[in-house]
């Protein structure tokens, strides 16, 4: 059962008189539990490609389902709903808000989007920040947390809405080895706990090593696919 | 909701210099308003209850044409015995009246025996003028308040001119309706001081002597000054003893007759309303200081913030919520400008009272300004202010709420 179906999608960007096309007619089905990975060069399209899928913006034309949810034809309130049920995101710059704790920044989805009972969000939130190996850090602020702490915490949040879909903009590309490898065997133990799909887009070939499925994109297009190998 | 205003406290206190300055500056006009407000009530309270306390008291009642013809204080124009009676039935019957005092005014000569000057008078029934107007004793300079038969209360000013104190003996020379001239030996019981303000400058004698001076048969009034229990219900007041007493003319039982407020007989009440549009406008200059304060600084803080509300937009977070985000934030900024503001104000109110400052206005001097703090009026001011700051935070609010996250967050 697909996730995602992606049929012929065009997005073209107008500045001025000058229009860019962006995508050039991209289509790909990516099945639940997934984990995926689009790379290609910088302005082949993947963080457009990541955006319309998140819903965050609209395709100019083509198909464009995720979770059965024509994501295409949705309104500013619909869409935000939608990504607040659906979507989890993770993003490079980690995007913590920095007011918030670990804690309140991973509790936020729950609070201010799903509006979830404080005793289950409690029980979630603590699970998570356990799961991603952050629990001590629950009461600091991301100011006081390291690179690949911020990232966990941004994966605990991205999931703590048990979203079907997680979309994560080149999430490794702020840190080093270490961390890299952590913040990406935690997705994949994630994935392997809850069945959420993820999908990436990277330059990151330690990104590209542990994804199952590869797509790649240049000039707007998608130019292969790959499954668990390496890239063509 | 209370997640809302944990977020907004932080981020108010993230930028902590920049909120301080906005509060502060919101503090300041607040403060500026609420100090000048209840100085200027203390100082219009203070010279409205001298006029109406020790002059005028709060409204009078004239036979009609006679307010018009003061300058020349007619006794053609005063009200005949069955008419004053009419009019104390109506004060009698009225519950908003406490007191009321008959008055007769003349002009004549007053005599030292040496020099000759006019002068104007108010004779009276001396209870009835002590029970009208509470600080007329306490403007007795010299001798006694204490007004009997045959004894006059001179004006200060045409004391010290004329030379004259307490027990001297002084003549006063009037002409009565019909031309005839007269003249009444008087002994100075006291010297009043002057007042700003119509008749502010007039003696007293006792009634009967001025009847006896003009040589009436029966009993007349110029007019009759009444004190209110509430004078915060002047006018309704008013209102209710004028129609009582058109009632009384339409039955015939009185001749027409005017009523006016203290607002009506004294220039003063234009000093009063300027004073009260200079209120407004320090309250203008406030509205303007909070609004351009609090929207500049909500919108700095919206733009400092574009990822931020990309981020959480992204996350599913509704436009609403992200604009009561943004107004809760603005809202509590004028909260905490408004808070400093009356606390201070309050305390610099309470340090006036206790130093009472002194200030003199015409003739008058001494006067001891004790301002108060107005509890409506400052939770007024501060009310405008709060409604101000969510006035001036709904433009960035809905701009952050507007904001397409796939644009927020590509901001740099």
């Amino acid at each position: 059962m697909s996730l995602i179906v992606a049929e012929g999608i065009v997005k073209t960007y107008a500045t001025g008189t000058v229009r860019v096309e962006a995508l050039k007619g991209v289509t790909f089905t990516i099945d639940r539990a997934s984990f995926v990975s689009f790379i290609g060069p910088s302005g082949s399209g993947k963080t457009t490609l990541l955006n319309l899928i998140g819903a965050l913006d609209r395709p100019t034309s083509g198909g464009l389902l995720v979770a059965e949810t024509d994501v295409g034809r949705l309104d500013r309130r619909a869409a935000a709903v939608f990504r607040g049920q659906t979507i989890g995101f993770i993003f490079q710059e980690f995007n913590l808000v920095p007011v918030l704790t670990a804690y309140e920044n991973v509790e936020y989805p729950l609070l201010l989007v799903q509006r979830v009972p404080a005793p289950e969000r409690r029980q979630r939130v603590l699970a998570l920040l356990e799961a991603v190996g952050v629990a001590d850090q629950g009461d600091k602020y991301p100011e006081q947390l390291s690179g690949g702490q911020k990232q966990r915490v941004a994966v605990a949040r991205a999931l703590v809405t048990n979203p079907a879909l997680v979309l994560a903009d080149e999430p490794t590309a702020n840190l080093d080895q270490a961390n890299a490898a952590l913040v990406m065997n935690t997705m994949r133990r994630m994935r392997d706990a809850s069945g959420t799909t993820f999908v990436f887009s990277t330059h990151d070939p330690r990104v590209v090593a542990a994804a199952e499925i590869i797509f790649r994109l240049e000039d707007g297009r998608l130019v292969g696919r790959e499954e668990k190998g390496a890239v063509a | 909701m209370s997640t809302l205003v944990k977020i907004a406290v932080r981020n108010l206190a993230r930028y902590r210099r920049r909120s301080l300055l906005t509060a502060s500056l919101i503090a300041i006009g607040v403060i500026a308003v609420v100090v000048f407000q209840a100085a200027s009530a203390a100082f219009t309270g203070l010279m409205v209850g001298q006029m109406t306390d020790a002059l005028l008291g709060h409204l009078q009642v004239h036979r009609r044409g006679y307010i018009a013809s003061i300058d020349n204080l007619p006794l053609t124009l005063t009200l005949p015995a069955n008419d004053v009676a009419a009019i104390e039935d109506v004060l009698r019957a009225s519950p908003g009246v406490e007191a009321y005092s008959r008055r007769l005014k003349f002009g004549g000569m007053f005599s030292n025996y040496t020099e000759t000057t006019s002068i104007r008078l108010n004779g009276v029934y001396p209870g009835e003028e002590a029970r009208t107007l509470p600080l007329l004793a306490s403007r007795v300079v010299q001798g006694t308040p204490s007004l009997e038969k045959g004894g006059i209360l001179v004006p200060e000013l045409l004391a010290n001119g004329m030379g004259v104190k307490p027990g001297d003996t002084i003549v006063v020379i009037a002409t009565n309706r019909e031309g005839s001239v007269n003249a009444a030996q008087l002994t100075v019981a006291g010297v009043i001081s002057n007042v700003t303000g119509p008749s502010g400058r007039d003696g007293y004698v006792h009634i009967e002597d001025a009847m006896t001076l003009l040589r009436m048969d029966a009993p007349e009034v110029s007019e009759i000054a009444v004190r209110l229990t509430d004078i915060s219900r002047l006018d309704r007041d008013a209102s209710a003893i004028r129609q009582a007493l058109q009632r009384a003319t339409a039955t015939a039982q009185s001749g027409e007759t005017e009523v006016h407020t203290w607002e009506g007989l004294s220039p003063f009440y234009n000093v009063a309303v300027l004073i009260d549009i200079l209120a407004l406008s320090a309250t203008a200059g406030l509205i303007a200081i909070v609004l351009i304060s609090i929207m500049n600084v909500m919108l700095m803080s919206v733009y400092e913030r574009v990822k931020e509300i990309g981020t959480i937009a992204a996350m599913g977070t509704r436009p609403r919520t992200i604009l009561g985000m943004f107004l809760i934030e603005g809202l509590l900024l004028g909260v905490f400008g408004v808070l400093i503001g009356d606390a201070m104000a309050a305390a610099i109110i309470m340090a006036i009272d206790a130093i009472g400052p002194t200030f003199n206005f015409g003739r008058e001097t001494g006067l001891v300004l004790s301002p108060r703090l107005d509890l409506a009026q400052t939770l007024m001011v501060s009310a405008v202010v709060l409604l101000v700051a969510m006035v001036g935070t709904v433009q960035p609010a809905l701009k952050a709420s507007r904001m397409e996250p796939v644009e927020a967050l590509r901001h740099g």
